[in-house]
Formats: C-alpha cells, structure tokens, sequence
C-alpha cells in the first residue's frame, strides 16, 4: 500500500507539470485581452503601455516559467515568512493578478472561507439528505417513497442552479422575505444573532446547491443499495434470523457504501473550486466567482493559478479515494 | 428630458430640506451594490467604471462636473478661468487654488506637492497609468506655493479642465504613494486599495472583487458630511439580481448599472421600495458602415484598408437607405425602456453641443426602397434579394454577444430584408471584439464585416478628442498593427481641416457650432455612422435614499456626501 501510494505521488509530479503546462497554453492561446473592459475612449497608446507595465506582452514560455519559479518557490517562501517570520521570500515579485494588482493568493485565501463553509455545507447536507432517502428508496423499492425519491432526484439532476436558485430568491426573499439574497463576506460571526444571521444568509445558496448534490448522490446509493440486497449473503444472512435492521444497515449498507464513498470522495474537489453559477447569484464572491470574473476579464495569472489549484485538487483526490477503496474493501489490495 | 429635469427637481427639494439639521454619521450605514465588483480603489490602474466609482468616494479632484456637465469645485477654491486670471492669455497654463486648511484623512495637510505628484505619477510612461489621456499635453506641473497648483501645456489648451478634473483624475497623497511610481505601481497593492483621500469616506476593509468597507472621514472638510457613519460596496452577482436587492428585497440603497429589460423594469418598480434613475451621457448605440472592402477573397493584409473601397457600401444612396429602413423607437422600446431613446447624432449631449439632426427618427420604407432602386439595386432575377451587375446586394453585420445586441441584430435584419437586403449576423464575444488583438480577426477595429454595431462615447462633455478619432489618420492599418479609432476607415479632408480648427478655437460658442458640424458630417451628411440608441445608465435607489443627483459626466457618486436617509 505504501508502495503504491509513493509511486502514485511521483507519477504525479510529472502530470500535474504536464497539466500546469497545457492549461497556461490554452489560457494564454484563448482570445481575449486583459484590457477589454478599458472604455475605448483609452487610446492605444495608452493600451500598449498598459500592457506592458502588466508584463503581459513578455513571450508565452518566458511567461510560463517565471510563473513556474513564482508558484513553487516564490509563493511558498511567502507562506514560511508568514508562518515563522523567516526571510525566504527576499521580497521577490508574487504572482500578482492583472484585474486587481493584488497577489492572487491573497484574493484565494479571502475566498476560501466562504466558498468552504456555503458549498461545504451544501454538500455536507446534500449528502446528509441522499443517504437516507437512498438507502430506504432501494429498501422499499418501487414504493410510493421509491418513486417520491426518484422525482426529488429528477428535479435535482434536470433543473439548472440558475432556475432553481433565481426561483428560491423569489419565493423566499421577495414573497416571503425570510432570507437575504445577497451575502455578507464581512460577517463575523460573534454571538447569537450574528450566527443567525450567518445561517439566513446561507439558507438560500445551500438549499439551491444542497438539492442538486442530494439529486446526485441519492441516485448513487439507491443503486448501488439495490446491487447488494439481492446478494447471496443478505440471503443467508435473513436466513439465520437476523433482524432486518441488521441485515439493511450493517451488511448491506456497509457494502453499498464502497462505490459511494469514492463518489463522494471525487466530489471534494468541486468543494474547493466553488459553484460559479451559484455563487454569482447569491454574491457569494467564493472561488468560483473568482474564476470567472477573471476569465471575464482575462485575467491569465488568476486563472492559471485557480484552473492549476484544481488540477493539484483533482489529482490529490482521487488518490485518497483510490486508497479509501482499498482500506473499505479488503479484497482490493494493490501491491 | 421631462423625466430627468422631474428627477433633478425633485432631488434639489430633497437635498436642501434636511442641510440645516444634519450631523456626520447620524444615518447609519449606506449599502450600495454594483454587478461588477470593485478590483483595486485607484482609477489611475483601471479602467472600469466600477473601480472609478467606488474610488470617487475617497479620492477626489480639484473639481468635477454636475449632471449639468457644469465644472464644480471640489478641493479647489473655484474654477480657474479667463476672467478670473486663472487661465493666462495665451492658454498654455491653468492655475488651481486649493481651498485652505485641507486634510487628508489620516489627518496631514493637502498641499501642491500631491497634485505635482500626482501628474508625475500618471505621466511616468512605466507605470501602465490608465489615465494617461488626462494627463495629455502636459509640459509641466508645479507648485507655486503650498496651495498653488501650475499647470502648464505644450501649447494653447482650449479645453484645459483636463488634468486633476473630475473622478479618472484624483489627486493621491504623496507620502502614500512615494515608493510607487513607475514600474512599481501595479506592486503597491495597499496603497491601491486603501488610498487616503479627501473625500467623504475612507477605506476602511477591501476585498478583492467582493467589498468594500468604508467609514466617514474624520477630516472631511464640511463637518456637517457625510450624513452616513459607514458605507459599504457589495459587488457581484448580475444587473437583474442588484435591481432586485434594491427594488424588490430592499436590502441595499443603491445599484449601480442595473440595466434589465424594460419589462423588468416596471415589474420592480411597482413593488413600490425603490426608483429607477437615468442618466443620459454621450454613450450611443450605433451601426459603423466600413468604407472599405472586407472581402474574405482579397490578400490578408489587404482586407479591410483603403486600397480597396466597399462594392455596396461606398454609395451613399445604399447607406441612407439602410439607415432610414430602422425604426429606431422600436429599437428603444425593445431594448432599453427608460434607459435609453432614439438618436441620430454621435454626439448626443449635453445639449448645447448637439446637432438638431433628427431628420433619421421616423422610417421610411418606401423611401429607402426608392433609394435603391436609383442606385440600381433592383431585384431582378425574382429571388428577393436585390442585385446589381450580378452581384448580390449581402451584407455581413457583425456585434457582441448581448442579449440586447442580439434582439437588435434580428430586427434590423428584419427591416433590411423587407428592403431587399441580404442579410448574414455575426456575434463575437466581447472580450475578443473589444479586445484589439492584431492577431485575431474579429476585433472591431479590424472590422472584418461591412456593417458593426457597438457603442461608444466621449469620457468629456466637450468631444474634441472622440471626434479626433475619425480623422484619417486614424484609421487601422495592419502598418499600425489595427490600432485606431477611426475604425470606418472614413477618411474626409474637410473633416480633418475642421477638427484642426476646433482645436485651436477657444470661444465656446465657436466649438460647439464646429462640433455640430463635425457631427453632422459623419452621420447625416455622409451616414458613415447610423446612430440607433442614445444610452443612459440605469440605475436604482431606494426610496429611504435622499440626496441622490445621477450624473453622467462625473462618477454617479460624484455627491454621495449630500446623500441622506428619509426618515
């Protein structure tokens, strides 16, 4: 197991350099320029000298190495000065986003807060809603809950967060009035109230992304609850008097989660990279806003950084599921 | 105009009502939300109107413009002029006052030095200053004395309320910003965010494209302002969505740029917690014929330059006759709603500066059919499309991806092809259109199309520069690398020789007949450009927001120290 963990950890480097390469071609080859929302009474003259001073009209491989050097040596120096006030850094140039003129890491650990703690607890509770009503839709199929399930999870998977979100701000925030529609970034949550606050502003991003998480994963488990409950040993197992409990929720729960956990797993990543459609509805302002307020404006350091963080993300991920595999399921070993 | 002279009256009875009675700070929090988020807090390093915006809160000029587009004070004393002794004969030089006992808001004097600065760290050509027009003709500023400001101009400056007037040219605070000319400015990401300024508010918190914190400066020179203690701009999300917290939800007090569709539009307003407000600039919507053929067949290099004229659209007869095809109030009522009405001029306003043309407002199809007809586009082998000498009267009309533009993409084509008009559309997304690569070939500059529609305005009320740029010198070429203005290839010795004059013109009445003029000859007289759409910016506030006065040539926020809170 450790072998193979080790030999999949340096398999990756060379890939995600591969990928880190491929992305910042196919970012800097899109059309597009990073002056595009400058009003056109700029001439050009000023453009070009704009442009320069952004760096931007360097050769695409000078760019690309020094943006190299400034990610896994420039920018990790930073992070030891913060942590041990050391000097590493020398005050050498950050990867410095075009649109704000701001180190994009410092923008990425703004927005890492909100983008974990609203899609986090999405998922958290997209997940938390799926289990049961997967588990009890296979238990029961063909149920009028089986066939409620499979609606809640058609709705889920077949309505777009843009409908679903739009229509929740209307009924919840424009009828009702119950939940703001815009959140708060600068919130802090120190008493009561302010955590209140903190949980109406989430009510409404978390319920649009929660259904359609829940849609996905519900459909997961009911599956895979459904591949196991006809398996010899759940025979075997009613067959020596167990209780039907025991038989649901230890054996075949137990082996139903094998596939799902991985999905799960899979589905971290997503976490970290935000939900731009989501977030840009409910100003948010998390990653996935980040991500595509900078392809608006072009900003290339920004979303090479980001679009490279989720290759790091992705890679990272599934590894762990791999290993989560073989630690669920005795069987697989890969040595 | 009613609507705007009834909102300007009714904000003059709001602002003056309270002014005995206010107190800094009384009215708690201000909520503004803009649908593009704020970068960075400095206009000098973006260009986008929602930066120029929030920074107008802390930062300010030596004097801006009303809604009028009238010059006001706003660090300076008054407005130097002729009469006044502020502006010399000759006009190469503007000398600023500024008013006495100035402070910043970290509390340390106002002086000369920081305009010197300020233009030092503009003009420096390292620094990438996005500003750099303002700055235009500038020999040399220097402080006469700590209050004192010189301006002086390579030449006469007719228009010399350029440098350190209105919100793209603030003035910055020196000792902040020292470190920061030159190639280091873009580094300086504290100063470019948290500026100290003079204005009614300071930066107290900034995010990156999410908010900005703010809180009422201390040191504001009218003890009174503002009446607000904090503020704070929320960005992000869409148009739709900013109306809505205002309008609908009542959760913030202000949206800027909440351009929705007009049905929208009432719908919100018949909720009954905010207003709409207009604010009608120089931006218009228009159609550029290109002057010169963009055909696919010629030699890359060749396309598009004035080597080879337009097969249709060099005949006048054929560029009338397409523009009096549109119906121009369907275009604004379709499109814009309150936000916009019809126009045939270029330069739109303000309204001493405009030409009386108005002779496109109403179609006429049967003219413009007529018009064809004599120029020999007839439809003769029965299939619909007019031709001539065999060639097929096509055009391919090119814009931006836009819900807008798209809408009317499809009704002027509807109208084209009644005419007999073949009619291809084209839509590009406007980071490539607008983004000027020379090696992409869907830029407007290139303008790989006959026809293009896109919208443009002066950033000045006075339009010298933007009707400079349909001089013949700036056409793109691929010599220049397509860089230019003039993007019709139009190219009209008299035109040329009348801009020069109104460069050296310097009685007002003289330059806005000559502007008219100018005008008058790239639309009506040669229908190089078919005016649509004279575009206002929308914007909403709520009805508990006093003080309100939507300006189109300064920031919107360009009084937000007068704003208040109806009680």
């Amino acid at each position: 197991m450790l072998t193979f963990t080790l030999r999949r950890l340096l398999v990756a480097i060379p890939t995600l350099l591969f990928i880190s390469l491929v992305i910042f071609l196919l970012v800097d080859l899109a059309p597009g320029s990073p002056l595009s929302d400058i009003p056109l009474t700029v001439p050009p003259d000023v453009r070009q000298r704009m442009i320069e001073a952004l760096g931007a009209d360097q050769p695409v491989f000078v760019r690309y190495v020094l943006w190299l050097r400034q990610f896994f040596w420039v920018e990790p120096a930073y992070l030891l000065d913060g942590w041990f006030g050391t000097n590493l850094a020398n005050g050498e140039q950050r990867i410095l986003s075009w649109q704000a003129r701001s180190p994009v890491f410092t923008i990425i650990g703004e927005r890492i807060p909100q983008t974990l703690i609203v899609i986090g607890t999405a998922y958290l509770v997209g997940v938390l809603i799926a289990l049961p009503i997967g588990i009890y839709s296979a238990y029961r199929q063909y149920s009028a809950f089986d066939q409620f399930g499979t609606l809640f999870a058609m709705i889920g998977f077949s309505v777009p967060t843009f409908f679903s979100g739009t229509l929740f701000i209307i009924i919840f925030a424009v009828w009702l009035g119950w939940f703001p529609t815009k959140y708060d970034t600068q919130l802090e949550v120190t008493d009561w109230a302010s955590f209140v606050e903190q949980l109406r502003q989430m009510a409404l991003p978390v319920m649009t992304l929660g259904l359609a998480n829940a849609a996905v994963i519900s459909r997961y488990m009911r599956s895979s609850m459904l591949d196991n409950m006809t398996q010899d040993y759940v025979r075997t197992a009613r067959a020596k008097g167990m209780t039907e409990r025991t038989v649901v929720l230890k054996h075949v729960l137990r082996n139903s989660m094998i596939p799902v956990v991985t999905v799960i797993a899979l589905g971290i990543p997503s976490i970290f990279g935000g939900a731009i459609i989501t977030e840009n509805l409910f100003g948010v302002n998390g990653i996935g806003a980040a991500l595509i307020g900078a392809i608006h404006a072009s900003d290339l350091p920004m979303v090479q950084t980001l679009a490279f963080i989720f290759a790091v993300l992705i890679v990272t991920f599934n590894l762990i599921a791999d290993i989560l595999y073989g630690l669920l399921d005795p069987r697989i070993r890969y040595d | 105009m009613k609507l705007k002279s009834a909102l300007l009256g009714a904000v003059c009875v709001f602002a003056f009502a309270p002014a005995a009675f206010a107190e800094r700070g009384a009215d708690g929090e201000l909520k503004l939300t803009f649908p593009q988020a704020v970068s960075i807090m400095t206009p000098y390093l973006s260009g986008g109107t929602k930066d120029i915006y929030a920074a107008s809160m802390v930062l300010e000029p030596l004097a801006g413009l009303d809604p009028q587009g009238v010059l006001v004070p706003k660090l300076a004393a008054e407005i130097p002029t002729l009469e006044n002794g502020g502006i010399s004969a000759d006009l190469t030089t503007i000398t600023w006052k500024l008013q006495p006992g100035l402070l910043w808001s970290d509390g340390t004097p106002v002086t000369a030095d920081d305009a010197v600065f300020t233009a030092a760290y503009c003009m420096d050509p390292a620094g990438g200053c996005a500003q750099a027009t303002k700055y235009e003709g500038v020999a040399s500023v220097e402080a006469v004395d700590a209050t004192t400001i010189k301006v002086t101009f390579t030449g006469p400056k007719p228009n010399p309320y350029t440098a350190f007037v209105g919100a793209l040219a603030p003035i910055l605070q020196k000792a902040q910003f020292a470190n920061c000319l030159g190639a280091a400015a873009p580094t300086c990401t504290d100063a470019n965010n948290m500026p100290i300024g003079t204005g009614p508010f300071m930066v107290t918190g900034f995010t990156v494209n999410d908010t900005v914190s703010l809180t009422a400066n201390p040191n504001y020179r009218d003890p009174a302002k503002p009446a607000f203690a904090t503020a704070v701009i929320k960005g992000g999300g869409d148009a739709e969505g900013s109306a809505r917290a205002v309008m609908e939800t009542g959760e913030f007090d202000y949206a800027w740029n909440t351009q929705i569709p007009p049905d929208s539009q009432t719908a919100m307003t018949a909720a009954g917690k905010g207003q709409f407000v207009v604010a009608f600039g120089t931006l218009v919507e228009r159609v550029e014929m290109n002057t010169t053929n963009p055909s696919p067949d010629l030699p890359e290099g060749e396309r598009s330059t004035a080597k080879h004229p337009h097969p249709i659209l060099s005949d006048i007869k054929v560029r009338t006759a397409l523009s009096k095809a549109i119906d121009r109030s369907i275009l604004v009522e379709v499109g814009y709603g309150a936000g916009g009405k019809p126009t045939c001029n270029v330069i739109p306003g303000p309204d001493a500066w405009a030409s009386d043309n108005t002779g496109c407002l109403t179609q006429d199809m049967p003219g413009a059919m007529a018009l064809l007809d004599e120029a020999g586009w007839k439809d003769s082998d029965g299939d619909g499309i007019r031709d001539k000498d065999g060639k097929k009267l096509s055009i391919l009309y090119q814009t931006t991806v836009n819900p807008i533009r798209q809408d009317f993409q499809a009704l002027i084509k509807d109208w084209w092809t009644e005419l007999g008009v073949e009619v291809e559309l084209k839509a590009i997304d406007p980071g490539v259109f607008f983004g000027g690569d020379p090696g992409s070939p869907d830029t407007f500059q290139k303008f790989y199309a006959d026809v293009e529609m896109y919208a443009n305005n002066s950033d000045n009320p006075d339009p010298e520069t933007y009707l400079g740029q349909y001089q013949c010198k700036n056409a793109p070429t691929p010599e220049n690398g397509w860089q230019g203005e003039n993007i019709n290839r139009f190219c009209d010795p008299a035109y040329d020789a009348l801009h020069a004059e109104l460069t050296k013109t310097t009685d007002i009445a003289a330059r806005q007949e000559i502007a008219k003029k100018l005008n008058d000859m790239v639309t009506k007289d040669s229908m190089t450009v078919i005016p649509l759409v004279h575009r206002g910016t929308l914007s909403a506030h709520s009805l508990t927001l006093g003080g309100v006065a939507i300006n189109a040539w300064d920031s919107e926020l360009w009084n937000v120290a007068d704003w208040f809170r109806v009680k």
